[in-house]
């Protein structure tokens, strides 16, 4: 390593919480990081985002679940999970091996749901660095997005849970609704200490060969390279409508894209849908906003967050 | 780290058939694939962002200097050469089609599980079923399955792929939707008419196709391994998109639900609800 590498700080505070790089994966599209990290060295990132878990199995949507469309992709997959006992028997476990931060992403149909899984997360502060809930999942018929969606909503469950979580807590928020920073300022007067932006938008593929949709619930969540302008302008909103930190995601595909959303506003960006499309986006991108602050001689990363106001 | 994304060569293109193609790949992933196995194929552009999984259909070594690919599966260490062969579903595949000799692209692999192969030569009688699309992965495990082999193509109609290099390994039999080649109807009319018999069976091709293999097989009492087909994103078992329902619950999902990319493609036909 080079002296000028030892003076960039990379590492970021999100509500108490230090990050060695501001980089993340996007819930959902990493699993646990299990698979991934037969491509990645988890130890790189600046957290693991698990998917969403709830407090029982959840069997998820029929197929087909994903499809593509033109810069991204739809999907239902409808938020299956194998349940709070054996995500913390086995992918708690298995990311207790790295040294990077977790993040766990919570799910649930009612309130006493959600309540369940940060609970019996409350004794895992070892392991379990923040948690972050899903009130924004648009392809599940109960609960998740319902509380995303309106503001006295969104601020009942987020004052519940943050009386019960040991951990920080960041709001996921949907942008499928009139004024996003109706909703961050709810999330933050009922006390979540960061928010994450932007869950998939929520659209519709029709396969016009079989003269039916593309996904078997009709509609499905768009993610992808499509959406990042729309993500990018709503985290620069809400970064100046609330006082809380965000992390921003929205089809972040290298580090150009996730130096917007960090001059946007965002502390920390999450890569997503463009895993799939190169399983090493997220240490490139790593990589990519090292370059760029050697290039523009950036000593430290929160010089760049919020920069273009 | 076994699996890798890589930039391959691609050695040769050809068309076997209507909108069908065959591709050559230079790559180390020839070494580890198995019989059954896939790999994602990644298209050039970002706008079409998810692979394209498609399975192997045989790997062999590329002879200097002549160039010529031969199979040899007694060196595996030596094979450098995968070959796909695949339909031209949408604007991805018409980009790989248009691919020459030289040209770069961008795979990962070997990916599932693939076809369990008995560890030595055994009595079993095999049958081998491909149908449409689902013919190719037969190729490979027709050369590495050593007992005896009858291999059953279902095409729509007579305008025939890969019947000749199948017919090397075995006997083969040929259905056609439209009854132009071979037996008119489906894999399994084929089968009865022509009075195949076997012990074990291994079937690719499409799910209705799969569901008769299935109810075939359990009025046999035989065994039958399905390769199993559905949308897919990451192709490593990490999104659950591609997701097929199982009879019981599954270690992974606890909700009768396996990946097909990561423990499939290939099941045993009665553990999965079809």
């Amino acid at each position: 390593m080079d002296t000028t590498e030892n003076k960039q700080n990379m590492s970021v505070n999100i509500a108490g919480v230090t990050f060695k790089n501001p980089v993340m994966e996007g819930s959902g599209t990493f699993g646990s990081g299990m698979e991934y990290s037969e491509f990645v060295d988890l130890n790189r990132l600046g957290a693991v985002v698990s998917k969403g878990v709830a407090n029982v199995p959840w069997p998820g949507n029929p197929t087909p679940r994903v499809c593509e469309v033109y810069g991204g992709m739809l999907n239902a997959i409808g938020l299956q999970n194998p349940g709070i006992d054996t995500f913390m028997e086995r992918d708690l476990e298995f990311l207790k091996k790295y040294d990077t931060r977790v993040i766990v992403n919570v799910c649930g149909k009612t309130v006493e749901d959600y309540l369940d899984v940060v609970e019996r997360l409350s004794d895992k502060t070892d392991v379990v660095d923040m948690l972050e809930i899903n009130v924004s999942c648009p392809n599940v018929k109960e609960g998740a997005i319902a509380f995303g969606q309106k503001a006295d909503a969104l601020y009942k469950i987020t004052e519940q849970i943050k009386s019960r979580a040991k951990q920080p807590v960041i709001m996921k928020l949907s942008p499928n609704v009139t004024d996003i920073t109706e909703m961050a300022r709810a999330a933050e007067a009922a006390g979540a200490d960061a928010l994450s932006l932007i869950n998939t938008i929520t659209a519709m593929k029709i396969d016009i060969h079989k003269r039916t949709f593309a996904l078997a619930n009709k509609t499905g969540g768009l993610s992808g390279p499509a959406i990042k302008p729309v993500a990018v302008r709503m985290v620069y909103q809400t970064a100046g409508a609330v006082k809380i930190p965000i992390i921003g995601m929205g089809g972040i595909a290298n580090a150009e894209d996730a130096l917007e959303f960090i001059m946007a506003g965002a502390s920390a960006v999450a890569v997503g849908a463009m895993n799939f499309h190169d399983p090493y986006t997220t240490v490139k991108v790593i990589d990519g906003i090292s370059d760029y602050m050697k290039r523009y001689n950036v000593a430290d990363i929160n010089d760049l967050i919020g920069c273009v106001r | 780290m076994s699996k890798k994304k890589e930039t391959a060569k691609v050695i040769s293109q050809e068309m076997l058939a209507g909108n069908i193609y065959s591709m050559w790949i230079e790559t180390d992933i020839a070494k580890e694939a198995r019989p059954g196995q896939f790999i994602s194929v990644y298209t050039k552009s970002e706008a079409r962002l998810l692979p394209r999984p498609i399975s192997i259909c045989e790997t062999g070594c590329i002879n200097r200097p002549d160039g010529k690919i031969t199979d040899d599966h007694g060196t595996a260490d030596s094979r450098n050469a995968l070959r796909i062969v695949y339909r031209i579903a949408g604007e991805g595949t018409r980009e790989f089609s248009a691919y020459k000799a030289g040209d770069s692209v961008d795979i990962l692999g070997p990916l599932g599980n693939g076809f369990p192969l008995p560890e030595k030569k055994d009595g079993s009688d095999a049958i081998l079923i491909g149908g449409g699309i689902g013919i190719p992965p037969m190729l490979e495990l027709a050369k590495a399955l050593r007992c005896n082999k009858t291999i059953v193509a279902g095409y729509r109609d007579a305008d025939l792929f890969l019947d000749k290099e199948l017919g090397k390994y075995g006997k083969l039999v040929i259905a056609t939707d439209d009854g132009s080649a071979g037996t008119k109807g489906t894999v399994i009319d084929a089968i009865r008419q022509q009075g195949v018999t076997g012990t074990v069976i291994y079937a690719c091709g499409p799910t209705p196709m799969l569901r008769g293999i299935k109810a075939y097989a359990q009025e046999m009492g035989i065994e039958a391994y399905i390769s199993m087909e559905e949308r897919m994103a990451c192709g490593v078992g990490a999104c659950l998109g591609c997701v097929c329902k199982t009879t019981e619950t599954d270690d992974h999902s606890k909700v009768k639900n396996a990946r097909i990319c990561k423990d499939g493609p290939v099941f045993l036909a009665s553990t999965i609800d079809l």
